[in-house]
């Protein structure tokens, strides 16, 4: 009893600090943001984000991000109840929805390349590459660690240690949402005002 | 189950909210930077809440008190950075012949 009590404290704790990393990460992206804040309008000429920007297509990306973040809360539960096959079947399905939407951007990225408007363009093209880039990376490594994490639900089983691992991974899976909704917003939105 | 249902119809809401906000022009100007931003910020609390469960657990105080820091240094970072270079482009600006508007043209 004691030595689970130790250990759920032990747990907590390090979901503690993984919490505190994500609000680093915040910060960080706070940065990005104000630089594309400030760079915005220096097109140096060139197109605007109202000429580059498809708002549909950016909505659609919301919408499959958004629906992956809700998938891999039904994951969490599934972790909640014990069921390994329902939580491997969740992930996967967060899986999918995430690699979907990094497709997306990659897309959308490869047209604004060939187009010429590459973040050497301009400071508002460096800025937004920057921003939208790094949230894309973020995408890849929670990618990543997804697999990673399948992997070992599927020959480990739910164990107490791989519950506090998935823990953390579904707490960065909706943090990249809530990120995403300023991208969203501030990128893609405000283009159209 | 029902807090992550509730959570992501919310954030659907929200999020075609402030599309149709935009795509319609639903108003103009300033009010428009005012309602997207205010759509965002409630989803972004709609998400804490149902989607990350701030506020549950035993140790939520420190998990508050971490986020209420970061953000504001977030705000400090993101207004001070507006602010100190909407005043430079502002300072900087030169006399009419010169070629000035890319410096000045936001």
């Amino acid at each position: 009893m004691e030595q689970a009590l130790q250990q759920h404290n032990t747990d907590d704790k390090t979901t503690f600090g993984f919490w505190v990393y994500l609000m680093t990460d915040l910060v960080m992206f706070a940065a990005l943001f104000a630089t594309f804040a400030v760079l915005r309008g220096n097109t140096f000429g060139g197109p605007g984000g109202r000429e580059l920007f498809n708002l549909r297509f950016a909505l659609l990306e919301t919408f499959v991000l958004l629906v992956s973040s809700f998938t891999c809360g039904l994951a969490s539960i599934a972790v909640q109840r014990g069921s390994k096959n329902q939580t491997i079947f969740w992930f996967v399905f967060t899986l999918t929805l995430g690699l979907t939407f990094l497709a997306l951007e990659l897309t959308e990225f490869s047209h604004l390349i060939a187009d010429g408007n590459s973040w050497t363009r301009n400071a508002f093209l460096s800025s937004f590459f920057a921003l939208v880039g790094t949230h894309g990376l973020h995408i890849a490594v929670g990618l990543l660690w997804m697999v990673v994490a399948m992997f070992q639900i599927w020959f480990k089983g739910l164990t107490s240690f791989i519950v506090s691992k998935l823990t953390r991974l579904i707490l960065f899976w909706h943090f990249l949402d809530l990120v995403w909704i300023f991208i969203f917003t501030i990128v893609y939105l405000y283009a159209y005002v | 189950m029902k807090s992550y249902l509730t959570g992501f119809i919310l954030s659907i809401v929200l999020t075609v909210a402030a599309y149709f906000a935009v795509a319609e022009q639903l108003f103009v100007g300033q009010m428009l930077v005012v309602a997207i931003i205010g759509l965002a910020l409630a989803q972004f609390v709609v998400q804490l809440l149902f989607f990350l469960h701030l506020g549950k657990g035993t140790d939520s105080r420190w998990n508050l008190v971490v986020l209420l820091s970061a953000i504001s240094i977030v705000l400090i970072l993101v207004i001070g950075s507006l602010w100190i270079m909407h005043h430079l482009n502002y300072n900087m600006t030169l006399p009419a012949p010169l070629d000035s508007h890319y410096l000045i043209n936001q």
